[in-house]
């Protein structure tokens, strides 16, 4: 199971990457194989707000559909456009091909509150 | 399926079983107020000659348009329906079947879809169409719901000529959402552009007719373009027979085309059943309301059809389905189909081109007539709608008397003008349009 240290985590299984005042969100190497192959994925439109814990899109593989759960709030700066056309990438390459949208203006409280690497491997154990 | 009766012994058997002692018992739970205290009031029983006879006399009080000539349209259009249609629908793999939720083993029911929508797409031009919905109007209501998410807009804009009953239902769909449905005026039967222009900023979608209420043509021209610079969706409602002489939705840019498909195959029947058809562009696959059948292979690379884009549908999906609607009208649709195949591209454009010609024909000789005219001097295909001098419903019920439906007043929707509808397709003659016009100028004058 791949868990990078320098990323942040939520327990709907989405990574958060932290590059100044901009977040990149995507979901995990265990998110990814849960769902198996992932056929689509619905994402907001740029500008739009979104909210903690609050669905962002949706994402679609075979026989199953799931919500994205935005880790933090925020607006959204750039989505992964690449994605609409093939969103396998999710599968093979869930932390950077794979990643799914930009975040700007996010609360540093929430920041706080995200599950570390370490945290994120013990959740899934469990 | 057997309709099995109960005798009381059967009754007595049932109610001893689970250890009540008689019906009222069992209803216990239901409160007083709401129970019946005497019996049903029901003639008595009838021997089954005696009820055939009684059902035969009751039918015999119905009119229809064998004994009477039909002019009226106004969404239900009056074609002639090929033999084959009702044969080959008739046959129990098909009648009876429901819509298959075991869907591999229904190989022929998904054929049979797959090859309806291969044929609505050719005729709208558009990429992709679903298995058909209830009927034209619930597919106009779901294109509504389709553009409203794609475009996260809250106006819905209805050209003031779109058949009132699909207005009605477009309403009811969207009544429980914070959405705003704005009229966009017609300039003497088509839409408005200054209008149009106007009501565009911030619209989800145009919902257009096209022949419209009044049996017009839209000059479709303008439109699509100004739809889309301002950022909505344009939503063709369409008549199937007329695509065979219009340029089809999908050359004019329309995003959705919808429309009601009685008039391929299906009997006027009282009003229904009918079938709605959906098709869009390819890039709404996702979003589009209904089943959708798709041609696949098997594991040994056999030739086969499935159920596709599942997901979207409620019973993945559940509350955020793309639309509540995970049936589709099989039969009806098949029927549809059958007419496309049999007519062929030949045959669809013959019944078009006859269907203008004869409602031209009528339209010139009524309009020849003293206080007749046409309400919007426009190009239409097979309808029309006429200004009267005197009340359209009086001179609809007077020419009952002469065994000819004269038309659809407007008056029966909740609709500002007082005209009459009046259509001719293939099937009218022109002995039966002379003696329309003939009988007409008797009444009037």
């Amino acid at each position: 199971m791949n868990i990078p240290k320098d990323l942040k985590y939520t327990k709907e299984h989405e990574w958060v990457k932290i590059e100044g005042d901009v977040a990149t969100i995507g979901i995990t190497d265990y998110a990814q194989g849960e769902l198996g192959d992932i056929v689509f994925v619905e994402l907001p439109a740029v500008g739009d707000e979104v909210k903690q814990m609050e669905p962002f899109g949706t994402i679609e593989a075979v026989k199953a559909v799931s919500e994205l759960f935005s880790p933090l709030s925020g607006t959204v700066k750039e989505i992964n456009e690449d994605l609409e056309g093939d969103a396998a990438i999710i599968n093979t390459d869930p932390y950077g091909a794979g990643w799914m949208l930009k975040i700007e203006n996010v609360p540093e409280s929430e920041v706080q509150a995200l599950l570390d690497a370490a945290a994120y491997g013990k959740l899934i154990e469990d | 399926m057997s309709f099995i009766p109960q005798s009381d012994n059967d009754g007595r058997t049932l109610l001893d079983a689970i250890g009540v002692k008689d019906f009222d018992e069992l209803l216990e739970g239901v409160p007083e107020s709401l129970r019946l205290t005497q019996p049903l009031r029901l003639p008595p029983a009838l021997s089954e000659l005696e009820a055939v006879r009684h059902l035969g006399e009751l039918a015999t009080r119905n009119q229809s348009c064998d004994e009477y000539i039909n002019f009226m349209g106004a969404g239900a259009y009056d074609h002639y329906i090929p033999a084959i249609i009702p044969h080959l629908i008739s046959r129990p793999e098909f009648l009876t079947a429901y819509t298959p939720y075991q869907a591999e083993v229904s190989q022929g029911t998904l054929q049979a879809i797959y090859e309806f929508q291969s044929l609505i797409c050719r005729l709208t031009g558009m990429e992709v169409a679903n298995a058909s919905m209830y009927d034209g109007a619930s597919a106009a209501a779901e294109a509504v719901l389709l553009a409203l998410s794609v475009t996260r807009r809250r106006t819905v804009l209805l050209s003031r000529l779109l058949h009132p009953h699909f207005r009605d239902v477009i309403k009811a769909y969207i009544d429980n959402r914070d959405v705003e449905i704005v009229t966009v005026a017609d300039d003497n039967g088509v839409i408005a552009i200054d209008d149009l222009k106007e009501k565009l900023a911030d619209a989800a979608c145009l919902v257009m007719a096209n022949p419209n209420f009044y049996g017009i043509i839209e000059p479709v021209d303008q439109i699509p373009e100004l739809v889309h610079r301002a950022g909505a969706m344009l939503i063709a409602v369409v008549n199937p027979i007329s695509l065979a002489l219009l340029k089809p939705p999908g050359e004019y840019d329309a995003d959705i085309c919808v429309g009601e498909g009685q008039p391929l195959g299906n009997a006027l029947a009282f009003g229904g059943p009918y079938f709605g058809f959906f098709a869009a562009r390819k890039n709404l696959v996702r979003r589009l309301p209904g089943r959708l059948a798709a041609m696949a292979q098997d594991a040994t690379e056999k030739r086969g059809f499935c159920l596709t884009l599942q997901t979207r549908e409620q019973h993945i999906r559940r509350d955020k389905a793309t639309s509540n609607i995970c049936t589709n009208q099989a039969l009806c649709a098949l029927a549809g189909a059958i007419y496309l195949v049999t007519m062929g591209r030949e045959g669809i454009k013959e019944v078009a081109e006859l269907c203008v010609n004869k409602a031209h024909y009528l339209q010139e000789k009524l309009c020849a007539l003293n206080g007749i005219s046409l309400a919007c001097d426009r190009n239409f295909f097979h309808e029309f709608a006429l200004e009267l001098r005197g009340s359209a419903r009086r001179l609809f019920d007077r020419l009952l008397e002469k065994k000819i439906y004269a038309g659809v007043p407007t008056s029966r929707f909740n609709w500002e003008n007082d005209h009459l509808l009046v259509c001719a397709t293939e099937k009218r003659t022109v002995v039966e349009m002379d003696y329309f016009c003939q009988s007409v100028k008797e009444v009037i004058t």
